[in-house]
């Protein structure tokens, strides 16, 4: 079947099978950012922002994307790096394969939540794992980030 | 991995009821739970196109569709105020927002699933579910209806002036809960709800009587049965009934002395 | 030659992170040729079982399918998959497929095809006839037990580690220093307790990974998300039975490791795939696989016996391991070895110590390697014991530990006779006690709500390579304008040792960080290198850049006075210039970059390797604080302080995110990750769904400081920090549940329910 949805800001045309997920769309369409890290729903490396909405992409048919918008990170990189360069200053980019992931819904929080405080942070990004991290540096990474913004 | 060779997104109810009547074929909620089998479906019913999406508060009731968000449950500023924050309280601890931003009430509550929170706190309220063929049915009673291929099309929640309250215990913070309690009170009755026994969740109602919370919790919490599964006992999980019922029942009672 | 700026112990950012936080397609699936085949195995229900026969063709007619292989397509030699330096401790023990089945989950076929679907469908295209065997599932019946898991007469172990397949050993020793038994037995008191430890996944977030196919010349490239890639060359080699010069062996980005990719548990299918049918093939385990069939812990049972006088002076140890290496052998004659060398000699007051240990095949996934590598499991063992004596003596655990500990110059019998050279194990401590507020918070404190808030607190120690065995190599090379390349045979797994070698080289070569570009593994290109493993790639492989940069500096010098007409005694290099010590005369280090690249009959390259005689011990103290519900016994972590010395940190935001992240598996292994078995053997814990790593709703608030060491035979005097940090958390949590509730837990994870049933049964 063929689907048309605005991926990045562009019009894109694919031609699906009915049971592709979204994620292996994206990959196929050249958006490498996005992750499988599990089968059930639990990571969050799949992340990405269906209708501006941080979504499972591991968990949404590409069918279902036809008609809406679909942004990766591919197409937040400027934002992606600039929150990025707090993540490495912490040492907490690490493996990085959670990254986008994260970065992802990092996004998305700073879009939905006014000034959240950490217990918050932590509820909000509960569903994206990492390993490497114990996610300290994460946190503080993203505190700095968030402050950064409201001093300018 | 869940295989499917076609995709229709419904123009109608009747459409996807027509289409659902296949047992090969299967009805999309979140997908959250339906791509983990490794089943090959003939088509996959979307109804993401039906405006099933809203919560609507009327002066009666809170009528929820069935392609609703856990997310909007947790976020519903109308249903957390009258439910005294019940539905942020049994939405939080799913897994994480990406996912709550995904799974549906319908799949929810059609799955009638015994690790379900919403479940739990919806069968402590005055409940219905409306389905498209079914009629409008309590949720108790669903609860324990057979599965069937009827579509559930909204959830129904009276404002009956009921106080409750909510919490589960769970292994890790966004794990299925090992126990999942839900208490309101309306008047001298009790209406208590226990989920992750690890069986579905049921309903007992109790009036309150002149004996101790505690006595009162630990006798609602003797009509339910416990089992054991990787998570915990039916032992420590009877155990763990008892102690939760009684203090959602303190914290309602409390709230009612303010 | 003079220091200007100094990179080592400043914590700048690693090099490659822009293209990881801009997901840049760097990982194996994204470099892997779209034309790939897709690999899969077919993986057997029972936990034992023997192929009688196997039918493969349907699935091989099936469309897009490429081929189906079963064992006997397969080279009959056996092998390991470990990653470790030849000859090899494991058991050569392994086919790539084999015809008796030893785990549920163990490979029965190979199926590759043009798709996914495809290959899914053939999968279930495939007709076995199993005859099912009785399974050996409890590790504790293994030895001597009449049904074997490998009677095979090909099966070889080269190392003597006390290995005897017919009797389902994989290893067995015992080592002794002074009469334990008198000792123990002139004790006024003596702790008798058994530790139990499950086999824990590493859960790295990029799941086992590879991709192969054949260059121009024939040869297969392997690209893997590995740890070792040369240890890999060899194995490929042995399980396909090739000559090694026919493999190469690529490392790109790695998604994580934890020692799991110190097993090449993903490789050989699709090489095998590739060499048999000419094409590229790739094989990208699900997280399912990940869980049934990899490499993860050892599970172990300690039992110590631990003798004190009635002063709390420790008098001697006892220590006996029985660990399950699973159905092969990987790693298990040498984890074993580190759950009594790597936590006996903590203690430097024990007069007499015996470590003996037996590791036992089961029906059960082969376990592998993960940071700590059985340090872990007997640090858990021995602190815990350590918390109960000090329950038992009703003294304080930090003072206890204070009368006991090792001091900077002790000798440590039981760590081969090595001495502490860098120790600041007891400054560790005195900065734990403080952050944490110890003295006011020990043992317990009710907060008056139903709950009370409790503190424990555990020691650790680890080694900084394979004394004797590691080899590290770096290479360098000058290039045009002056920069250079630092080729390593070191994996970065994300631990960005492609950065903090960087620093080391940039230091003594006196020149800016930029001014090196470093370059990851190629057994093609890099220097030899054993690989990321055992805590030594800061250590070692630093050692060797210094030494590589130190011949570079002579190089450079010598090179220089050519051109100035002089000699390398008149000169001196200042890492910008090579200038005449009683003169104006120099040369810049630009110029000499271009000049040697006309005319010239000297390489500006050196390739230096290091190995080094000894292992120092990083130490580190842990303290948790914990708040526990007294009715329901649910607890929370509420706080977590890690005081490390590791010598002297490169680079201390990488060395304080290891430790946090070490500190989080931790906290997950002491709270949250178990492995159960059904009765026939299957893993529950097969998902995320089910094997719940900590999220950062439930590490609490990880708090981590370093204490400096300066460790004489480490580059700059660095030591090493990867795996010390995971071993704290287990004996600190059970240790404040302890404190919180009078019951001591000993077999992980720490559950609420667990509590409740031991209060329970000390009530009656």
């Amino acid at each position: 079947m063929n689907i048309e949805m605005t991926l990045n800001g562009k019009l894109a045309k694919a031609e699906i099978e009915p049971g592709t997920l979204l994620l292996d769309l994206l990959r196929s369409l050249g958006c490498y950012s996005v992750k499988r890290g599990c089968e059930t729903s639990n990571c969050g490396l799949c992340t990405v922002w269906m209708d501006g909405v941080p979504t499972l992409s591991c968990s949404v048919l590409a069918a279902r994307a036809d008609g809406h918008e679909i942004t990766t990170l591919e197409g937040v990189r400027e934002e992606a790096e600039a929150f990025g360069a707090f993540l490495a200053a912490e040492g907490a980019d690490q493996c990085g394969f959670c990254s986008p992931g994260l970065i992802m819904n990092v996004l998305a929080m700073e879009r939905e939540l006014e000034s959240p405080a950490m217990d918050e942070i932590r509820e909000y990004l509960a569903g994206n794992l990492c390993r490497c991290t114990g996610y300290a540096g994460q946190m503080r990474a993203i505190e700095k980030y968030l402050n950064r913004k409201k001093e300018a | 991995m869940f295989r499917v060779k076609e995709y229709v997104k419904a123009g109608s109810l009747e459409e996807a009821y027509q289409l659902n009547q296949k047992k090969s074929n299967v009805l999309l909620g979140g997908m959250m739970w339906l791509k983990m089998g490794s089943n090959y479906k003939m088509t996959a019913i979307d109804l993401s196109g039906l405006g099933l999406d809203k919560i609507e508060e009327t002066e009666e009731e809170f009528r929820i569709g069935c392609m609703c968000s856990l997310r909007q449950l947790e976020q519903h500023k109308g249903l957390n105020e009258y439910f005294g924050g019940v539905f942020k309280a049994c939405t939080r601890h799913i897994v994480g927002t990406q996912f709550r931003n995904g799974a549906t009430v319908g799949g929810s509550v059609f799955g009638r699933y015994g690790f379900s929170d919403i479940l739990t706190c919806m069968m402590m309220l005055d409940t219905q579910v409306e389905l498209y063929k079914g009629g409008i049915v309590s949720l108790e009673e669903f609860a324990k209806m057979p599965y069937n291929r009827d579509i559930l099309v909204r959830v129904i929640i009276k404002k009956d002036g009921r106080k409750a309250a909510y919490v589960s215990q769970r292994p890790s913070k966004t794990d299925f809960p090992v126990i999942a309690c839900g208490v309101a009170k309306k008047e001298d009755c009790w209406y208590v709800s226990i989920g992750a026994r690890p069986g579905k969740a049921a309903l007992v109602k109790l009036t309150a009587g002149e004996s101790s919370l505690a006595e009162q919790a630990q006798a609602a919490a003797e009509q339910f049965a416990y089992g054991d599964n990787l998570r915990a006992s039916g032992q420590y999980r009877k155990y763990l009934a008892g102690v939760y019922v009684r203090r959602l029942m303190e914290q309602l009672k409390g709230e009612e002395q303010k | 030659m003079e220091k200007k700026e100094t990179f080592v112990g400043s914590s700048v950012s690693k090099k490659d992170y822009r293209a990881l936080v801009t997901g840049k397609p760097v990982y194996t699936d994204d470099i892997a040729p779209r034309d790939c085949l897709v690999v899969k195995v077919l993986r057997c229900p029972h936990a034992h079982a023997w192929i009688e026969e196997i039918d493969t063709s349907k699935a091989a007619a099936y469309p897009g399918i490429e081929a189906v292989f079963t064992w006997e397509d397969c080279s009959q030699k056996r092998f390991t998959l470990a990653g470790q330096t030849y000859p090899e401790p494991s058991p050569y023990d392994r086919l790539v497929l084999d015809r008796r089945m030893r785990f549920v989950g163990d490979a029965a076929a190979i199926v590759a095809g043009a798709t996914e679907e495809a290959v899914d469908r053939a999968l279930k295209l495939i007709k076995i006839k199993y005859q099912v065997l009785e399974p050996v599932l409890d590790f504790r019946t293994a030895k001597d037990n009449p049904v074997l898991i490998h009677p095979e007469d090909s099966w070889q172990s080269l190392c003597t580690v006390g290995a005897d397949n017919k009797r389902n050993l994989c290893a067995a020793g015992e080592e002794a220093h002074g009469d334990v038994d008198s000792i123990l037995a002139s004790c006024d008191h003596v702790i008798e307790r058994t530790y139990h430890c499950k086999a824990n996944q590493q859960a790295m977030m990029e799941t086992f990974r590879t991709y192969a196919e054949l260059d121009a010349y024939g040869r297969l490239v392997v690209t893997s998300s590995t740890q070792i890639p040369f240890h890999v060359r060899r194995i490929v080699a042995n399980a396909l039975d090739i000559p090694k010069s026919k493999v190469r062996v690529i490392k790109p980005r790695i998604g994580g490791g934890f020692g799991a990719k110190q097993t090449a548990v993903s490789e050989m299918y699709p090489a095998f795939v590739t060499w048999k049918t000419g094409k590229p093939s790739k094989m990208i385990f699900s997280r399912y696989e990940s869980q049934i069939a990899s490499s993860p812990r050892h599970e172990m049972e300690v039992t110590v016996r631990l003798g004190a006088d009635k002063n709390g002076v420790f008098q001697a140890v006892d220590l006996y391991t029985l660990s399950n290496t699973g159905a092969f052998g990987e790693h298990g004659p040498t984890t074993v070895g580190l759950s009594g060398h790597k936590s006996i000699p903590l203690y430097s007051t024990i007069k007499a110590f015996r470590f003996h240990y037996d590791v036992v095949y089961t029906n059960t996934m082969s376990a592998g390697a993960y940071r700590g590598y059985g340090a872990t499991q007997g640090i858990f063992a021995l602190e815990s014991a350590v918390n109960e004596m000090a329950m038992e003596l009703h003294m304080d655990p930090v003072k206890l530990r204070e009368m006991n500990m090792v001091h900077e110059g002790d000798v440590m019998p039981a760590y081969y006779g090595e001495t502490a050279n860098s120790c600041a194990l007891d400054r560790c401590m005195k900065r734990a006690k403080e952050m944490i507020g110890w003295d006011e918070k020990w043992p317990c404190k009710d907060m008056g709500n139903g709950k009370v808030r409790a503190v424990g607190v555990a020691m650790a120690m680890q080694g900084s390579s394979i004394s004797k065995v590691d080899v590290a190599g770096a290479t360098l090379k000058l290039n045009d304008d002056g920069f250079y390349s630092l080729m390593i045979g070191a994996s970065d797994m994300g631990t960005g040792c492609d950065t903090t070698l960087a620093q080391v080289a940039a230091d003594c070569l006196g020149c800016d960080l930029d001014n090196i570009v470093t370059h990851g593994v190629d057994t093609d290109v890099s220097p030899y290198d054993s690989g990321s493993y055992a805590s030594s790639t800061a250590y070692l492989t630093g050692m060797a850049v210094v030494k590589a940069s130190q011949s570079m500096v002579e190089k450079i010098k010598e090179k220089g006075a050519e051109y100035l007409g002089l000699t390398a005694d008149d000169v001196d290099f200042d890492g910008d210039r090579v200038y005449c010590v009683d003169g104006d005369a120099f040369i810049s280090l630009k110029d000499i970059g271009n000049q040697v690249m006309c005319n010239n009959g000297k390489a500006l390259e050196v390739t230096e390797s290091h190995s080094s005689p000894v292992s120092p011990p990083p130490f580190m103290v842990g303290m948790a604080e914990i708040e526990l519900d007294k009715e329901t016994c649910a607890f929370e972590l509420v706080d977590y302080v890690g005081v490390i010395d590791c010598g002297t940190p490169i680079n201390p935001n990488l060395v304080r995110v290891q430790t946090e992240g070490g500190l989080g598996q931790g906290i997950g292994m002491a709270m949250f990750e178990d492995v159960t078995r059904s009765e026939r053997g299957r893993v529950y814990e097969n998902s995320f769904m089910q094997y719940k790593l900590p999220t950062r709703m439930d590490t609490g608030n990880i708090r981590v400081e370093i204490e400096s060491s300066y460790e004489p035979t480490g580059p700059f005097g660095v030591k090493s920090v990867g795996e010390v940090v995971i071993n704290t958390p287990s004996p600190a949590i059970a240790g404040a549940v302890a404190a919180a509730t009078g019951v001591q837990i000993r077999e992980l994870p720490v559950t609420p329910e667990k509590i409740f049933r031991e209060l329970a049964s000390s009530i009656k």
